[in-house]
């Protein structure tokens, strides 16, 4: 070797190229990034009727939905029946969901009431939404009232249950610190118990928002002379495709609307959280 | 001398989940700082449960003289995740103990790291916001389950020292339940050693530790 010399060798730098591992997470989320799957399958639409591969009988195509929406908005017709159809939903979520929560906290923080209540809803959870709605036919009539009672006995169910999960799993450790703060039940109620229900509570009323939108078209198409589901049921017995399409598109953009307002409000309020999926 | 902070005569507990206990008499001094020593299954975390009024479960006899204020620190941080740090510290307490909120996170050096989420802390600091959430109650008595047990070795040593110099300033009694000799030895007055639900010694901290290390050592057999 050169040791004599008084050289030093340095030995060659081992260039090991940093291996890029993949996250196992998924990543940052872009803003918008919700919106990226209903952009694809527009598109999907958007080519299969341009290229003529769907009939326009079966389906029409995109942009005459939204021609045959303007339309229906110079007639006034959308916005009228949508704003019935909205205030029914959100009379019956409002109602559903105010009586999902109080069950919910009454059935979870006494046993007496959780005997009784807990029991009564799992019973009935049973039975389809479909199912009772010619006994609420038969016990409020066809009108007003009938509608928004279905309505709110659909989304009460999973905010209901939702609400009742989240609040029978926090944490007994939690319980055991209140009581060596001395906290009283009410300031224990509002700093351990609603805030360890609230994220139950929300992804209660996601679901319960989507199903308060089912409940509204089918008591929509069952007996109705307004409304958005009414507004469908006329144009299919005219055999008016491009409106039915309408009436597609704006439950659709309801829902999605609905669905998106609730998790805005998730992230808003559950700032504390650090989940996978933000 | 003046009554002491804690006198607790010929207490049991049975049926409980974490071992019994069979008639325990003791009695703390204010200001004393004792550290509870025994196997796993001794009755030490029996007889702190009873003491922080958490044991539901037990059922039992015996007389327990407190004083007023009592605080309570676990093996776990226990603070709220959808709280931040200056909530958890002030939670239950009127809005006036604010300030002295904010001096007790200082105590802890936590000063600036009020408005963070605990999971945004590491388990010292998370821990340390628990000893301040413990401090601005001003407790006659400090309680503490194994409250170092889950940190590392380095962590541990600096809590040991926060804790000396904290026992000192606000002089509680405090009981410690440790299953750490060195722990007891380095922060307690007095060494309590619980076995099958009994004292089975009481041992002031004096000069010769070695000497107090081996005989405990012996006692919990492993010397």
């Amino acid at each position: 070797m050169n040791a004599h010399s008084g050289e030093i060798i340095a030995a060659p730098p081992l260039l090991m190229p940093a291996r890029e591992r993949p996250p196992l997470g998924p990543g940052k989320p872009s803003r918008h990034g919700t919106l990226l799957g209903p952009g694809l399958l527009l598109l999907y639409w958007a080519v299969l009727s341009a290229t003529g591969w769907l009939d326009p009988r079966t389906l029409p195509a995109p942009w005459t939905a939204i021609t045959a929406g303007a339309e229906l908005v110079r007639e006034g017709r959308l916005q009228a029946n949508l704003a019935v159809s909205a205030a029914r939903a959100a009379s019956g979520l409002l109602a559903g969901g105010l009586a999902a929560v109080l069950l919910a906290f009454l059935s979870g923080l006494s046993l007496l009431g959780g005997y009784v209540i807990d029991g009564i809803v799992q019973l009935k959870r049973g039975i389809p939404i479909l199912a009772i709605i010619p006994f609420m036919v038969l016990w409020l009539g066809i009108g007003e009232p009938m509608k928004i009672a279905v309505i709110a006995v659909a989304a009460f169910f999973p905010i209901y249950i939702q609400t009742h999960s989240a609040l029978r799993a926090i944490d007994l450790r939690y319980v055991e610190l209140a009581e060596t703060l001395g906290l009283s039940r009410w300031q224990f109620l509002r700093r351990i118990v609603i805030p360890g229900t609230l994220p139950g509570f929300l992804l209660g009323l996601r679901f319960g928002a989507t199903a308060a939108w089912l409940a509204l078209v089918v008591v929509e198409q069952l007996n109705a002379t307004s409304g958005i589901g009414y507004m469908v049921t006329l144009a299919r017995n005219y055999a008016q495709t491009d409106v039915m399409l309408v009436g597609l598109v704006v439950y659709a953009l309801l829902g999605f609307g609905t669905d998106s307002a609730v998790r805005w409000a998730e992230r808003r309020l559950l700032t504390w959280r650090r989940t996978l999926g933000r | 001398m003046s009554a002491p902070a804690v006198r607790i005569r010929d207490l049991r507990r049975t049926f409980t989940l974490k071992g019994v206990l069979n008639g325990v008499d003791l009695d703390i001094a204010q200001g004393e700082f004792v550290a509870l020593l025994g196997r796993s299954g001794s009755g030490k975390s029996t007889l702190l449960r009873a003491l922080a009024g958490i044991d539901h479960e037990a059922e039992g006899t015996g007389e327990i003289a407190l004083p007023p204020r009592i605080a309570v620190i676990f093996q776990d941080a226990r603070l709220l995740p959808w709280m931040r740090v200056l909530d958890n510290v002030t939670l239950g307490l009127p809005a006036a103990a604010h300030a002295r909120a904010l001096r007790a996170l200082e105590e802890v050096g936590l000063a600036g790291r009020e408005r963070s989420w605990p999971h945004e802390l590491s388990g010292g600091e998370q821990q340390r916001v628990a000893l301040a959430r413990a401090l601005v109650r001003e407790p006659d008595l400090l309680l503490a389950d194994e409250p170092f047990g889950a940190l590392d070795a380095l962590t541990r040593i600096q809590m040991h020292d926060l804790v000396r110099r904290l026992s000192e300033r606000h002089r509680p009694a405090i009981l410690l339940v440790t299953h750490d000799i060195d722990e007891a030895i380095a922060l307690a007055d007095r060494i309590v050693m619980l076995d099958d639900g009994r004292i089975a010694s009481d041992l002031r901290v004096e000069g010769a530790q070695q000497g107090l290390r081996n005989s405990l050592l012996a006692r919990l057999g492993v010397g």
